[in-house]
């Protein structure tokens, strides 16, 4: 290592107290009772369209995206693109489900999408399941988010190893936990503007700057294109790889596209930025808004072959993004782009904490321990449990592989997709039976799981129906659906539902 | 109505074998990208239009 660039360093700095300063300022924003858990956790649910289009693309457009999904592109091309029909399925999807959701939650006081699992079909097993789900899945997303900062500050020149290189990351994240104990989802939602408006920034840059130093667009798939050759060339066994798709990439690229977009807003941390809005017109606004991040992440994943044209050779191909920048811009500008990147892991990982925080306290505490929690001893226990997560995906990533993560992060998204039919299609109907779908999501979890499982390592696609490669969590979730399907044929009338028809509509003005 | 619109840019993003070709290119991109790259905003507009067929508040 040549040593820290010093002014790059200097620029992260600066931007790192500013969104200090405004996590702990927060607290204060839009003032509520702090030590309500709807106000804590939902930031008593009063974000506009602005507030929200801020939030939910700080939320779901990750720190661990911007790094991951170039490093895919940089490695084997056009299928790490998956991740834009990944993000137009999103939104029609939003569009339709979500406000019924937020109406839903809204009148009958509900704080997470287990809650209203409970509220639908009276069933807290089934309850506890899907909030069990839901928090084992986010876990090492978060830790993710810190593997995302950890490489900007690898690149800035400080120590890959040893406990001196993981103090920057200890002490960002330690003043994260702080202050989102304080402030809530009123933090992160104060933070995503200045990550949000960075981001743009950045990669409006490095769009125009990058290709007029590298000779054009063309230019730039052209030489990704001969690289990929010649490392076919070199070992013809690696995974296929090209600016175009291989033949047997296709039905792994589409599945995968369906259903990371069903496992999407099936996570904690999606619904929380969902359910904080101030209604279901923001919820609208926002999926026709939202897309404007597709853009920029369609275009965060082209540095992947920037990097092959500027001549990046890493080991790692989620070094190829950072030394990207370092090549290309001058010291000060790759200062702000990394805080850029390490913000934008601070925005997931406080809303991430506090939805996990707000399913485990509402959802397994509160049934299964305590059934009587007052609005300040929920707080209280969400507030703790926020701190406990962050700690946890600290300690894994400090002293775990980081393959853990990864693997679990896979794992993660097929077991996600596995509440899919309890929360969606209790939006449209309760005919299912709340045991039925308890069953479906448990063979789910484990068919996913079984799926995934190699002898060499985790892997996302098999070939169990037909030969043909399909993405293990749709897979999952088609067996999933038949079994509840058919168990809610069999199994007795559901114990309550407390929901009817005008609940999912929108109240009048 | 509103049905039809959301679906629409829904099965275009799925279609992928017949994305997955190189020309016509646009500014030196191959056709693969562009084209999921237009479809981004063109699926704004769709929801947008089912927003404004269906009568949902906006």
């Amino acid at each position: 290592m040549s040593g820290i660039n010093v002014t790059a360093t200097a620029v992260f700095i600066f931007f790192f107290v500013l969104v200090t300063v405004m996590g702990f300022i927060a607290a204060r924003w839009k003032a509520g009772d702090l030590n309500e858990l709807h106000e804590w956790g939902l930031g008593g649910r009063r974000f506009g369209s602005w507030i929200t289009w801020f939030l939910l693309g700080g939320d779901l457009y990750t720190a661990y995206t911007v790094i991951a999904v170039p490093a895919v592109v940089y490695a084997i091309g056009a299928y790490g693109f998956f991740a834009v029909p990944y993000t137009i399925l999103i939104y029609p999807f939003i569009f339709l489900t979500m406000p019924r959701l937020w109406n839903a939650t809204h009148k009958r006081g509900y704080l997470t999408g287990a809650d209203f699992v409970y509220g639908a079909y009276g069933n807290k097993w089934l309850e506890g399941m899907v909030a069990l789900t839901g928090i084992i899945a986010t876990m090492p997303y978060i830790a993710l988010q810190l593997v995302g900062m950890e490489k900007v500050i690898q690149a800035l020149g400080f120590p890959h190893e040893g406990m001196a290189g993981h103090l920057p990351l200890t002490i960002a994240f330690l003043i994260l936990a702080v202050y989102t104990y304080r402030s809530g989802l009123r933090a992160p939602a104060m933070i995503a503007f200045v990550k949000d408006i960075m981001i743009y920034i950045f990669v409006i840059a490095a769009v125009i700057i990058i290709p007029a130093k590298l000779g054009g667009y063309g230019a730039i798939f052209d030489s990704a294109q001969k690289d990929f050759a010649a490392q076919l060339a070199a070992n013809p066994s690696a995974p296929a790889r090209g600016i175009l798709l291989a033949p047997a990439q296709i039905w792994p690229f589409i599945t995968l596209a369906i259903g990371s977009a069903m496992a999407l807003f099936m996570y904690p941390h999606s619904l929380t930025g969902v359910l904080s809005a101030s209604g279901p017109k923001a919820i609208r606004h926002n999926a026709i808004s939202l897309p404007a991040y597709s853009l920029v992440l369609a275009l965060i994943a082209m540095l992947g072959y920037m990097a092959h044209a500027a001549g990046i050779k890493v080991q790692n191909p989620q070094d190829a993004v950072p030394q990207l920048f370092l090549a290309m811009f001058p010291s000060w500008f790759v200062g702000f782009t990394f805080a850029a990147i390490a913000i934008g892991a601070l925005v997931p990982a406080a809303v991430m904490s506090i939805g996990a925080a707000n399913t485990f306290t509402r959802n397994l505490w509160r049934p299964f321990v305590n059934q009587n929690m007052s609005p300040s001893e929920e707080s209280t226990l969400a507030k703790l449990m926020s701190l406990v997560v962050k700690i946890g995906a600290l300690i894994v990533i400090l002293f775990l592989p980081t393959q853990f993560a990864l693997d679990l992060q896979l794992l993660g998204g097929v077991w996600m997709i596995q509440i899919f039919p309890a929360i969606i299609l209790g939006l449209y109907t309760r005919w299912f039976k709340g045991g039925a779908l308890l069953a479906g999501l448990i063979v789910g979890l484990a068919m996913g799981t079984y799926l995934s499982y190699g002898p060499t390592s985790w892997v996302p696609v098999s070939k169990a129906f037909l030969g043909i490669p399909l993405y293990n969590g749709l897979t999952a979730v088609a067996l999933n659906v038949l079994v509840a399907l058919v168990l809610s044929f069999i199994l007795p009338a559901n114990k309550s539902d407390e929901l009817t028809e005008a609940d999912f509509r929108d109240a009048k003005a | 109505m509103r049905y039809i619109l959301l679906l629409i840019p829904c099965i275009a993003a799925v279609l992928t074998p017949y994305y997955n070709i190189t020309d016509p290119m646009l500014f030196g991109i191959p056709f693969f990208y562009w084209f999921l790259m237009v479809l981004i905003p063109a699926s704004s507009l769709f929801i947008w239009l089912a927003a404004k067929t269906g009568g949902d508040d906006l």
